[in-house]
């Protein structure tokens, strides 16, 4: 079982903030096929949430094929994210790490650096939508 | 189905319009915060939506019926007014006693359950609980009545930030339970912001926004770049403000933004409110220079 955490700072929904901390626990390998997911009663007690937005990340998981509810009983999970992409994270860490003493070499202090990160980042992430 | 539908709705004190031109079409199974600052009538629609008010002008229905209109009517709407009021004198288990023969629906053993997981003893007088323990047992009396719709007015505006987070936990529990439908107050919005997936900005007396959360974040943003002082007639503003070469608006639109010279970044559900807030004062004040 998982136990969910607000972060107000982020910027991002709860909602999203929720599926997202599922699929993290989920490449992590803390939860397994089978595993049930807290219910929607447990997580607006613990976290002072509507509870409609619990029941839009769990829909959004089951929509991605990671957990199903079962009537009555609870969601649960029904799938992995801990595979092989795991393996790849090493060589892809190293690579950044270069880039990144580039950057500073390049006189890019880390706001800098982050700035350029992110606006790479979301571009991409644009270009791929359309 | 329609939790609460207004329309034209007003409230006249004397020559003084506590609340006027209100139309609010809300849909059931929504947690509804209402925000404004004090005095802006907030308790007015509250006590028209439980039937406390009559109105001077317009109308209003509550889960289809005129509020107040009979016992039937009274059974499907819970009301936990200002400051959570309880009777000082009497125990807890009084307050049982009375809920039950006040009201048909009574579930005891919902009541009961909710009082001992609290660790509230019924031998307690209401007069000796702290401040959270008592919003805490005005919600019990409140969820314990079963209602289809639960109207809370500044439910945590007394309490601390420990008990203030106890309660919306325990009412989001009981909503998500027995999905009910929750209308409450506050004139803070960072009180309301995880709890409430629906919102009304109400300020002087009128309704300046009402709307889905998630909708309303989608459809607002915040504008940034070189000084413009109109822009397309379907973005609608909600406040500008200029320097000689810079200008930055929140606006309303559903469209796309296209014009590349805008930074366009989104509000949090703090900003947006304060955004419309602003509003009341600075149209006033503000030049005519913006096209709505």
């Amino acid at each position: 079982m998982i136990e969910f955490h607000l972060d107000e700072r982020s910027g991002l929904s709860p909602y999203l903030q929720l599926v997202r901390q599922v699929r993290q626990a989920l490449r992590l390998g803390l939860l397994r096929e089978g595993d049930q997911l807290p219910t929607v009663k447990e997580v607006v007690a613990r976290l002072a949430i509507n509870p409609n937005t619990v029941l839009k990340a769990y829909r959004e998981l089951e929509h991605e094929g990671l957990v199903a509810a079962r009537p009555g009983v609870g969601t649960f999970v029904t799938a992995t994210l801990a595979d092989a992409s795991l393996a790849a994270h090493g060589p892809l860490r190293q690579e950044l790490r270069r880039w990144l003493a580039k950057a500073r070499l390049a006189g890019l202090d880390e706001e800098s650096i982050e700035a350029l990160f992110m606006t790479t980042f979301r571009s991409a992430a644009e270009e791929d939508i359309a | 189905m329609t939790v609460l539908r207004a329309q034209a709705l007003g409230k006249k004190y004397g020559s003084h319009w506590a609340l006027k031109d209100c139309d609010l079409d809300i849909p059931a199974g929504h947690v509804v915060g209402l925000v404004g600052p004090n005095g802006a009538g907030k308790t007015t629609l509250m006590n028209l939506a439980v039937g406390q008010l009559r109105p001077t002008a317009g109308d209003i229905t509550v889960l289809g019926n005129k509020p107040g209109s009979g016992p039937a009517q009274l059974a499907r709407v819970g009301y936990v007014a200002q400051d959570t009021p309880t009777y000082a004198g009497l125990s807890i288990a009084d307050h049982l006693r009375l809920g039950a023969r006040l009201n048909p629906g009574w579930d005891d053993a919902l009541a009961r359950n909710r009082l001992e997981q609290l660790g509230l003893g019924l031998d307690r007088k209401a007069g000796k609980l702290s401040g959270g323990q008592r919003a805490q047992l005005a919600l019990t009396l409140g969820i314990a009545k079963r209602p289809e719709l639960l109207v809370l007015d500044e439910p945590v505006a007394a309490l601390d930030p420990l008990a203030r987070r106890e309660f919306l936990q325990g009412l989001m529990e009981a909503a998500a339970e027995q999905e009910l439908s929750v209308l409450l107050s506050s004139h803070l919005v960072s009180d309301l912001e995880r709890v409430c997936d629906y919102l009304i900005v109400l300020v002087d007396s009128r309704v300046r926004v009402a709307g889905e959360v998630e909708e309303l974040l989608a459809t607002h943003h915040r504008l940034t770049g070189p000084r413009r002082d109109r822009l397309p007639a379907d973005q609608q503003v909600v406040s500008a403000s200029h320097t000689e070469r810079q200008s930055n608006f929140i606006i309303r639109t559903e469209g796309p933004i296209h014009d590349p010279a805008w930074t366009v970044t989104k509000l949090s559900l703090e900003d947006l409110v304060l955004a419309y807030m602003d509003e009341s004062t600075g149209t006033r004040l503000r030049p005519l220079e913006v096209q709505r």
